[in-house]
């Protein structure tokens, strides 16, 4: 980290002399360097993840087009007018999910999706980005580190569309959203009292949680988790075959396009949540180190636009748009490694999909927002 | 760290999140180490494991069955070959709703229970993407009406498989046999590796005793396949060697005279070319229809047939045993000659019975209860064989005595299987004292081998080794073994292995002579079939009994049930100067040789009157 840390300030600054483009245009060249570079890796695994469609390459090519005006539209505007906008943005954001519960519509079995003249979309995705401002919003006006009435109202913030996500039903996006409120609370100093009460209420949690809250598939999940063998035909079946996708690409991998595994279809969404397991397999544990390599670099990257960020806000909306991302790539590349339960969770940026593309994307756009704010203030 | 500060201290909160973000990338690392760790455990520590696994679930050997060698006649006329029959298949893992569309399909085809019960078993061994039969021998209606409902029936498949099917059904179903699903006693062994992609196997017959030749080599595909088990690519292919094609001595023709010939009656008919054993025609009546077996026959159809008191499914040419009676007077009256216990001028006085003497008991001649008295008064080996004087053999098999015969008679093949290239053939008795006392553990009567002289009693022989007998007889001693093949891919089999019977030839041709007399001569027992008869035949006629006949009783034919009626048999060989065919016929229960020897007539005049046109 110390190499990186030393580097970058001075490219930045190097950028920063001359009245540079990047600047005039509110873009982390760093930020989107690393960005670029997984956007590449991510659309070479994913054709061959798709069976050689370039189809789908393309398609995925214009969510990403999509993604970067969205991140580029996204950091053009004001960090402090998010802020005066995250509570409006934040009841605009309730009020859809309320939409969803009554006039939503549906698949297998969920209700996730708004229609609104023939365009579909998730209003839960929007939350994603949202549930980071509006508790960096009420944080920011008051005292830090955060007192108890403070982080009870915070608590109150995330669990009311939380709830509403989770009685959609879908856990997983209820949880990750829970996670980004969270993480703006963690980074805005909660005591590590709350935080040791909050993982024993958890622990403790865990059994009534396990007879009255989770559903069965989503029990069955955990119980193939803990034995795929069990299942080997059903449930355990995305595991054992991803397993033996990623096992069976050893150090060097099998070579692009030479996946078995995944190009022979017995690895289920390959080129959706389970991309990971082709990556593996046709690149190798070399190919996992690389893609974890940037990952971690955008991650650090985002770190530090927070820690240099002028505002308290900007601080803790980066910090948590950061940590998001990493829970992203953590419980997708535990999941396919069977650490981890199936939960519908992309692999970030590289997974199939538009939708988490643009929210992604949007969301390095407000990083960039919070980077471009503290450059502007140096300059 | 939870030191509550003043009111909106920038610089304290930035401390506070320098703090945090350590500790979050902190965190950050180390669960991306754990997941590191993770994937290095996968992919080095085990990696051969899972690549090994890999392996297994792409390629995919896939055995190619070998085209089952196809069975001509000696001209070239198809008896066996195979064809397309569509099998229903299921793909488990492609059906959502198996019960449903189990139950679907029962609407739409008949699926009987053994159907389902076979389709379950063979559920639970294969994999979920191998497609599991359910129905086989669709029909055409049957295919349309499940290709009309393809799309409400995911994971439902039918595909064409190549089945042996017999285009002459019954008429060679005795004597080429038929293949059958292969069952779990079968399984066990054949060589596993050849017989996989194979569902069918030769059960009888010729199909069964060539099987390794008819069957072929296995072939192999590596097939890459998919998790549905489509095949996308073959990454190597050996081609699967087709069985070779087989000929016959058999004569299509000739096999069809010969079964119309004996039309509804129970029997069997052998002809064999006397110079090669080929065997000519091999008819055994009622038949079955061999194609229900190469379907896979019903459980209903096949207790029809095993129940039948006709027995269908029992090949009478070379597995029934039937006394031989007369048949054998020729063969006794070579071992009289040939022994020095007669000549040809040598008489038996003949009242119409016969007495051992000291002993009261008498020996009935079959002319007694027509004209009341014998033959002749005195009678020589040719009307003894002509008019098949019982009198005359009764006397000769005393002085042979039963072992004399057991010695002369074993040249001709009787006692022991022919070994003909079929199966269930069986040996038939010649009896001797050591066969009794092995057999039954009881020393010979001397009765015993008056009965024996006239071909009853304990003496049986199939109709095949009649033939084979009827051939020693028309080569003059030349024993062969009786050959159903006639070539292999072209390729002539080498003739059969021949016994040559030391015999003076004189006495060849008294006997010869004498067989002639049968049919053309006016007292010959046989003299009817022999009416505008444009060749000559060397014959003998003969009348075997079902039941024993006590003491004194009178025979009266009409009064015996129809089970009970004497068997009718004859043999012949022909043209009798160059003998080209010997035949053998047996008439079950068909009350004397008159029912046997016209169906002789037929297919000697098939065989010998065809023009050279028709081969």
């Amino acid at each position: 980290m110390g190499d990186y840390v030393r580097q970058l300030p001075e490219a930045s600054a190097d950028l920063a002399r001359r009245p540079s483009l990047a600047l005039r245009l509110h873009i982390d060249v760093p930020l989107l360097l690393l960005l670029l570079m997984l956007t590449c890796f991510g659309l070479i695994v994913l054709y061959s993840a798709s069976g050689t469609q370039l189809g789908a390459v393309v398609r995925q090519g214009q969510y990403f087009v999509v993604g970067y005006v969205a991140m580029i539209v996204a950091a053009q505007i004001d960090l402090q007018r998010y802020q005066r906008w995250a509570p409006w943005f934040y009841l605009l954001g309730v009020g859809l999910l309320l939409a969803v519960m009554f006039v939503g519509v549906g698949a297998k079995g969920a209700q996730r999706w708004l229609d609104i003249g023939g365009f579909r979309f998730q209003p839960s995705e929007i939350l994603k980005l949202v549930m980071p401002l509006a508790v960096a919003w009420y944080l920011a006006s008051r005292a830090l580190p955060p007192r108890f009435s403070s982080v009870a109202a915070c608590l109150a913030l995330i669990a009311l569309p939380s709830a509403l996500i989770l009685s959609q039903p879908d856990l997983g996006t209820a949880l990750l959203i829970a996670a980004s409120g969270l993480f703006v609370v963690f980074m805005a100093g909660l005591s590590w009292r709350y935080i040791g009460g909050v993982v024993v209420a958890v622990f403790l949690s865990a059994w009534p949680a396990w007879i009255y809250v989770l559903k069965d598939y989503q029990k069955q999940r955990i119980l193939t988790l803990l034995n795929p063998e069990s299942d080997k035909l059903g449930a355990g079946w995305n595991i054992i075959q991803s397993k033996t996708a990623i096992g069976s690409g050893g150090w060097e991998g099998k070579g692009w396009l030479n996946g078995t595994q995944s190009q022979l279809d017995f690895l289920p969404e390959s080129h959706t949540d389970f991309i990971i397991a082709v990556l593996a397999e046709e690149f190798g544990l070399r190919g996992v180190l690389a893609l974890m390599g940037i990952y971690l670099l955008i991650i650090l990257r985002g770190f530090w636009i927070g820690f240099t960020a002028s505002t308290i806000f900007g601080r803790m909306v980066a910090g948590s748009l950061t940590l998001t991302f990493f829970v992203y790539v953590f419980v997708n590349m535990g999941m396919v490694a069977g650490l981890l339960p199936v939960v519908g969770v992309p692999l970030p940026l590289v997974s199939a999909g538009g939708t988490s593309v643009v929210t992604l994307m949007a969301g390095f756009g407000l990083l960039m927002a919070a980077s471009t704010e503290q450059r502007g203030l140096l300059h | 760290m939870a030191q509550h500060i003043p009111f909106r201290d920038p610089g304290q909160a930035i401390g506070i999140y320098g703090a945090r973000t350590l500790v979050a990338v902190l965190i950050v690392l180390s669960l991306l180490a754990i997941i590191l760790l993770r994937y290095y455990d996968l992919q080095i520590n085990d990696y051969e494991t899972y690549r090994t696994q890999s392996e297994r679930n792409r390629v995919q050997l896939q055995p190619l069955p070998p085209k089952r060698g196809l069975i001509y006649d000696r001209n070239g006329v198809l008896l066996a070959d195979n064809r397309p029959s569509h099998i229903l298949s299921i793909v488990r893992e492609r059906v959502t709703d198996l019960e449903g569309t189990l139950a679907e399909l029962q609407a739409l085809v008949p699926i009987s229970g053994a159907d389902l019960e076979n389709f379950q078993q063979k559920l639970q061994r294969r994999r979920p993407y191998e497609p599991v039969p359910l129905r086989f021998r669709l029909t055409e209606e049957e295919r349309a009406l499940l290709a009309v409902n393809r799309h409400r029936l995911p994971g439902v498949t039918v595909d064409a498989q190549l089945v042996r099917h017999y285009p002459h059904g019954e008429l060679f179903a005795h004597a080429i046999g038929y293949v059958g699903r292969i069952n779990e006693q079968e399984s066990q062994q054949l060589d596993e590796r050849n017989y996989r992609g194979t569902f069918h196997v030769g059960k009888v017959g010729v199909e069964n005793f060539y099987e390794n030749m008819l069957h072929g080599e296995v072939g192999y595909q590596n097939v890459e396949t998919n998790a549905h088990g489509r095949v996308l690519r073959v990454l190597e292919r050996h081609d699967p060697v087709p069985g070779a094609d087989v000929t016959l001595h058999l004569d299509f023709d000739l096999q069809k005279t010969a079964f119309e010939a004996l039309g509804e009656q129970r029997g069997a008919v052998v002809a064999i070319d006397p110079k090669t054993g080929g065997v000519l025609a091999l008819v055994s009546t009622p038949g079955f229809d061999a194609n229900l077996f190469a379907n896979g026959i019903s459980g209903a159809d096949y207790s029809l047939l095993r129940d039948s008191p006709d027995m269908p499914l029992f090949n009478r040419a070379v597995q029934g045993q039937y006394p031989p009676g007369s048949t054998i007077k020729p063969m006794m009256a070579m071992a009289g000659l040939g022994s020095g216990l007669v000549t040809t001028e040598t008489t038996v006085p003949d009242p119409g019975w016969y007495r051992l003497p000291g002993n009261s008991r008498r020996y009935r001649d079959w002319i007694l209860k027509i004209r009341g008295t014998g033959h002749a008064p005195h009678v020589a080996l040719e009307m003894a064989i002509a008019e098949s004087c019982d009198t005359y053999f009764y006397d000769l098999a005393r002085r042979l005595t039963i072992d004399g015969m057991h010695e002369y008679l074993q040249h001709y093949g009787l006692g022991e299987r022919t070994g003909l290239d079929t199966t269930n053939e069986r040996p038939g008795v010649l009896p001797s004292t050591d066969w009794k006392r092995d057999a039954m553990g009881q020393p010979w009567y001397p009765g015993e081998t008056l009965s024996a002289g006239i071909g009853q009693g304990y003496m049986l022989a199939t109709p095949m080794q009649l033939a084979v007998a009827t051939a020693v007889l028309a080569t003059r001693g030349e024993q062969r073994v009786p050959r159903l093949l006639r070539s292999i891919a072209g390729e002539a089999q080498s003739p059969p292995l021949v016994t040559t019977m030391a015999a003076n030839d004189e006495h060849w041709t008294a006997v010869h002579q004498a067989m002639r007399a049968v049919v053309h001569s006016p007292r010959g027992t046989a003299r009817k079939i022999g009416q505008g008869m444009p060749y000559e035949i060397a014959s003998k006629t003969g009348t075997s009994q079902v039941i024993g006949i006590a003491q004194n009783a009178v025979y009266i034919e009409e009064e015996v049930a129809e089970r009970h009626r004497n068997h009718g048999l004859f043999i012949a060989f022909a043209p009798y100067e160059a003998p080209v065919i010997a035949v053998a016929v047996i008439i079950e229960n068909g009350g004397g040789a008159s029912a046997a020897s016209p169906v002789a007539r037929k297919v000697l005049d098939s065989w010998l009157l065809r023009s050279p046109a028709d081969g």
